[in-house]
């Protein structure tokens, strides 16, 4: 069986979705995501979704157990590149996909990841090099 | 009057199937002329529903008819599966809307993105949903 | 009319075909159907031609009625007719014309053709015309249809092209809205919104309302799911220009604004600029004019 590959990218891990998800697809990407958060010490989570035309209430379901598991692990989850026509039909479907945040892209994901690192180390008083 | 064309019947037993039935819903919704959101708006709610008739149905299939009526056009989807029923159709229909899980979001999330939405189900006796999307 | 007298009919027709279409064909550029270049009278003349031969053919089944399925390749040419008709701006009289002009050919040969027989030829004249005037209301209906179709296409470009998205600095877009919403057009105008973030990679989208005379539920509704969509596509919305009586509709409808507002567009484009970092400085001495 195909399992989605992650990329590792700076502190963060970056996931492209470009299949249609089932069941055992998804949840062999959280436990991939879990293992290798953990193995990697990434303090960010990005999920490219702009090749999904469709994101259902089961995607939704996903993405939010992925955003739950990863803050556990201390890492923010972006969801990157949603479609237009997705953004709206979520809206009227009435998924909120609270906890998750978004960008239009993943350099600007890789920004907010960034941001928010340096927002951190800077309240510990300094960072960690790279 | 409505005139049901060109049906077709997919059957859905396993996850597999939901894949299916979006990829058959796509494309007689690009046949029938839909705007990409409307796309969007009946492939995700026939692929709620899909999943809500193998999940909670045990089971079933979805019969697709295109639909003509005078000027417009339209795509009619019924999910029908023989399993336990649902109890109290005003709870699920309202249910699961702002938890976002279970049942509740496929029904209510699935009725708020089409045109037409139609439910008969009994304990026991199975489940038929029907939802209607028209170009117009 | 009987039908065996439908094919009598039939077979006057192919006899005197070229004068009845000369004849009618001739009344047509008469009353300026080829005028204005929109049709030749060639192909005019063309159109006569299949349409005659269609309905000879029709009658030669036997039918009378244009509703049958006789009739059906004689309704077929009327549904192009009429809806070319449509697209070419014919007028609605132009249009029905076109088959009612054929009477009085027809008569005119049914005259000559029963020898006398001057009830047979009145009847069968009669026969003629109410057929000829279900064909005539069937081509109109079309053309009717067409016209709407047009207009309704006419209306959805209105809407994409009267309200244009504006950028006005990198990655900060502006929406003016003028003048009234409806549910059609302000879901048009959302959608191109939605995709002009995506173009340009925007951060924030400003939609000012300024020019907008009224919102009612409907409208807020749409306003605030373009802003939550926007939202989960990663850019935030500002809303500007809403006016004391808007707000005032707004509260009492109940519609909860759930998105940051801000009285002008300047103050909207002032923040937007805070948000992505920026800030409008004074120079320390005016540049020189040219």
């Amino acid at each position: 069986m195909d399992r989605i590959p992650i990329l590792k990218m700076g502190r963060a891990l970056l996931v492209t979705i470009q299949v249609d998800m089932h069941d055992r697809l998804a949840m062999a990407l959280e436990e991939d995501l879990t293992t290798k958060i953990v193995a990697t010490g990434a303090r960010g989570v990005l999920i490219d979704i702009s090749s999904l035309e469709i994101v259902d209430s089961f995607i939704g379901r996903m993405l939010d157990n992925i955003a739950s598991v990863a803050r556990v692990l201390d890492a923010d989850t972006v969801v990157v590149g949603m479609r237009p026509a997705v953004a709206i039909t979520l809206v009227e479907l009435g998924l909120e996909l609270t906890g998750i945040k978004t960008a239009l892209n993943v350099e600007k994901g890789m920004d907010m990841i960034r941001a928010r690192l340096d927002e951190t180390e800077a309240a510990d008083g300094g960072g960690n090099e790279d | 009057m409505a005139v049901a064309t060109k049906t077709e019947t997919v059957p859905i037993r396993q996850s597999e199937d939901v894949v299916r039935v979006r990829q058959q819903v796509r494309a007689r919704a690009v046949e029938i002329g839909l705007s990409l959101v409307d796309q969007t708006k009946v492939v995700t709610a026939a692929s709620e529903l899909a999943r809500n008739t193998l999940e909670y149905g045990g089971g079933g299939e979805m019969i697709l008819e295109v639909l003509l009526d005078g000027m417009r056009k339209g795509l009619r989807l019924c999910f029908a599966d023989q399993g336990p029923g649902i109890a109290d159709l005003e709870l699920a229909l309202k249910d699961g809307y702002t938890t976002g899980t279970g049942l509740g979001l496929g029904l209510s999330g699935a009725k708020r993105l089409s045109s037409e939405f139609d439910i008969q189900s009994k304990p026991g006796e199975g489940t038929r949903v029907t939802i209607v999307r028209w170009n117009r | 009319m009987t039908s065996s007298e439908a094919t009598a009919l039939s077979d006057l027709l192919h006899q005197h075909e070229r004068e009845i279409l000369s004849d009618w064909h001739g009344r047509l550029v008469q009353a300026g159907a080829a005028q204005g270049g929109r049709i030749s009278e060639s192909e005019l003349l063309t159109q006569c031609r299949n349409l005659l031969a269609a309905f000879a053919d029709a009658l030669g089944k036997g039918s009378v009625d244009a509703n049958t399925p006789a009739f059906a390749g004689v309704r077929d040419l009327l549904s192009d007719i009429g809806r070319s008709r449509a697209t070419q701006g014919f007028s609605p009289t132009e249009t029905a014309l076109f088959v009612f002009s054929l009477k009085q050919p027809l008569a005119d040969r049914l005259n000559g053709a029963h020898g006398g027989d001057a009830s047979k030829a009145a009847r069968d004249a009669l026969a003629a015309s109410a057929l000829l005037d279900q064909l005539g209301l069937f081509v109109m209906e079309v053309y009717q249809k067409s016209r709407e179709e047009v207009i309704i296409r006419q209306q959805q470009e209105i809407a994409e092209l009267s309200t244009p998205v504006v950028q006005l600095w990198q990655g900060i877009l502006a929406l003016p809205l003028i003048g009234t919403l409806d549910s059609a057009r302000t879901q048009v105008v959302m959608e191109n919104l939605l995709q002009s973030i995506v173009d340009v990679e925007a951060e924030i989208a400003i939609i000012d309302i300024t020019g907008v005379p009224t919102v009612d539920t409907l409208v807020a509704q749409h306003l605030l799911k373009t802003v939550a969509a926007a939202r989960l596509m990663g850019a935030d919305c500002i809303i500007s220009g809403i006016r004391p009586q808007i707000a005032q509709t707004m509260v009492h409808l109940g519609v909860e604004l759930n998105v940051v507002s801000k009285a002008t567009l300047a103050d909207a484009f002032r923040l937007a600029l805070q948000r992505t970092g920026r800030t409008v400085s004074r120079l320390a001495s005016a540049p020189a004019r040219a």
